[in-house]
């Protein structure tokens, strides 16, 4: 597995606020990562820096497939192939849904191929296709994360970057949402996830980091972490299995 | 008031108004794109009309065919104070952007006056073409050709900019944009270029409004600041969120501001015209055309 994304040594601020201290991670070719970690951790903040809509950033390098990120503009780093379904969907709500997965085929790389792309966008999300010629902001929470995931195929991403794409679904919807980022995963697309469901992200992924108050606290496996108590107790609700009266 | 009267004075409403709506249409896309009102707007349109009289005066060119030339000259002015001044201003958030971009456009209004003033002398000028006094006569209704040629052009470049911003990829890249900035630079893109060709396009507009003023009323250089505001108020009245939608605002103003000069007094045409603004605003806020 070779390294597609790397972070090093990363900081970055919000005005004043330090919100990321020497953050280091990588992401490998292929793989499913989750980030989690508490509300404030720096999380949205490390996503933006990496899609170049944080910047400047203080210190620290990003580099994907080789090529440096830290100062190419959030434009260039999705013809770069890496795109970001951003906190809160953020679609052009104004805009019919055909609308808006044609704008995610912006990239001459993407537009290309778009004909193709919205088929299977369409074959993912059939219900986009039912109301196609809707705007946006007509659509259901659920719907409208499967526009917002759809834009962001429509882009042909080799790195896909969530966050928060459960936040404030209904489960079954959580549910298409989890399995369409594992099909999505299985024909090729690395995948990185910020998500406050941490059992549901740590279940699906291969590999996660924990970041708190802006710094990596941990790092290991899925399954590793879903069986450690330090972390089943700071973001799964439970207690250790120790602890618990039998 | 006879029939023909009636359509007569209705018709010269939507001549007027189409000057309104395609001063509006420039207004508002820049104001939907950059998020910031553009109060040398008006400015740009004066440009334009000058553009057109000089063409008109040195090349002997009609006003109507010298739009191939205003509206590139204008479209280079626009990408050349976007990239000198707008573009600054344009980066800015929040309250620190409206209070900017307020000042520098209006620092750019009085720039502009002032050389126009310097530059073209501060008389009134306007194009007398040969056919100016001719028109068609349809049922004793007189459309001079000057009038329904501007009306017809300010269709069409409607229409044509519609088709631009729903089907190609650099107008789909405007909507984006006016929608959700971040998002477009999500998807590969480049909005300060979209900024750039969307203040550009707002000025190129501006001077087909110039040159149809030009045509039929006149230019001096302190009339610019009228027409920004006449052109706010129409976006206004559209809703801010709706780029064409402004041009049937255009035409409404022009119509309201034609019949209430006609049967309550020319005095008061303009009266009507702020009363059905301060009508909108108090019964629909959001704007007549918006869908949101």
């Amino acid at each position: 597995m070779s390294n597609l994304l790397n972070v090093n040594g990363l900081s970055a601020a919000y005005g004043d606020i330090q919100a990321l201290w020497d953050v280091s991670l990588e992401v490998n070719e292929g793989e499913i990562v989750a980030l989690i970690g508490p509300n404030g951790a720096g999380k949205t903040t490390l996503m933006r820096s990496i899609a170049g809509l944080h910047r400047p950033l203080l210190s620290g390098e990003v580099t994907f497939g080789g090529t440096a990120l830290q100062s190419l503009p959030a434009y260039r780093i999705a013809e770069q192939g890496i795109i970001l379904v951003p906190e809160g969907r953020k679609l052009f709500d104004g805009l019919t849904v055909l609308e808006n997965l044609e704008i995610g085929a912006y990239t001459r790389r993407a537009r290309e191929k778009r004909a193709q792309t919205l088929q299977r966008v369409f074959d993912l999300f059939p219900i986009l296709t039912e109301r196609k010629d809707k705007r946006a902001n007509t659509l259901s929470g659920g719907q409208q994360q499967m526009l917002a995931f759809g834009r962001a195929l429509m882009g042909l991403p080799s790195l896909l970057m969530l966050d928060e794409p459960s936040l404030g679904l209904a489960p079954i919807i959580v549910e298409n949402i989890f399995e369409t980022m594992k099909l999505t995963n299985e024909q090729g697309v690395t995948i990185f996830l910020v998500e406050q469901n941490a059992r549901r992200a740590l279940e699906l992924a291969h590999r996660a980091f924990i970041l708190e108050q802006g710094r990596v606290a941990g790092t290991g496996t899925g399954e590793a972490l879903l069986r450690n108590d330090a972390v089943r107790k700071a973001y799964m609700g439970y207690a250790p299995s120790e602890a618990r009266i039998t | 008031m006879s029939l023909e009267s009636f359509a007569q004075t209705l018709l010269f409403g939507l001549f007027v108004g189409g000057i309104y709506g395609i001063a509006a249409v420039g207004l508002s896309l820049v104001f939907g794109v950059l998020k910031m009102l553009n109060i040398a707007h008006g400015e740009l349109l004066m440009l334009g009309g000058y553009v057109s009289f000089w063409v008109f005066n040195v090349l002997g060119m009609d006003p109507f065919a010298s739009l191939l030339i205003v509206i590139p000259v204008l479209f280079l002015i626009g990408l050349a104070l976007d990239r000198v001044v707008y573009r600054h201003v344009v980066r800015l958030v929040g309250e620190e952007k409206i209070k900017n971009s307020l000042l520098v456009s209006f620092g750019l209004t009085l720039v502009i006056q002032n050389l126009a003033r310097w530059g073209f002398t501060p008389d009134e000028r306007t194009i007398q073409v040969s056919y100016a006094g001719a028109g068609l006569n349809l049922l004793g209704v007189t459309l001079p050709y000057t009038r329904l040629g501007g009306l017809a052009i300010a269709l069409v470049v409607t229409v044509l900019l519609h088709f631009f911003l729903h089907r190609t990829y650099p107008g789909k890249a405007i909507l984006a944009t006016a929608e959700n900035w971040e998002s477009a630079e999500l998807a590969g893109i480049n909005i300060h270029r979209v900024y750039m060709l969307t203040f550009a396009l707002g000025a190129s507009l501006a001077a087909i409004a110039g040159t149809m003023v030009i045509t039929t009323y006149g230019i001096s250089p302190s009339v610019g600041i009228l027409w920004t505001l006449k052109a706010l108020i129409i976006v206004v009245l559209a809703g801010t969120g709706s780029i064409l939608g402004a041009f049937p605002a255009g035409l409404l103003l022009g119509v309201v501001e034609a019949l209430s000069g006609a049967f309550i007094g020319q005095t008061y045409r303009e009266v009507i015209g702020l009363v059905m603004f301060l009508l909108v605003l108090i019964l629909r806020p959001q704007g007549l055309f918006t869908r949101h």
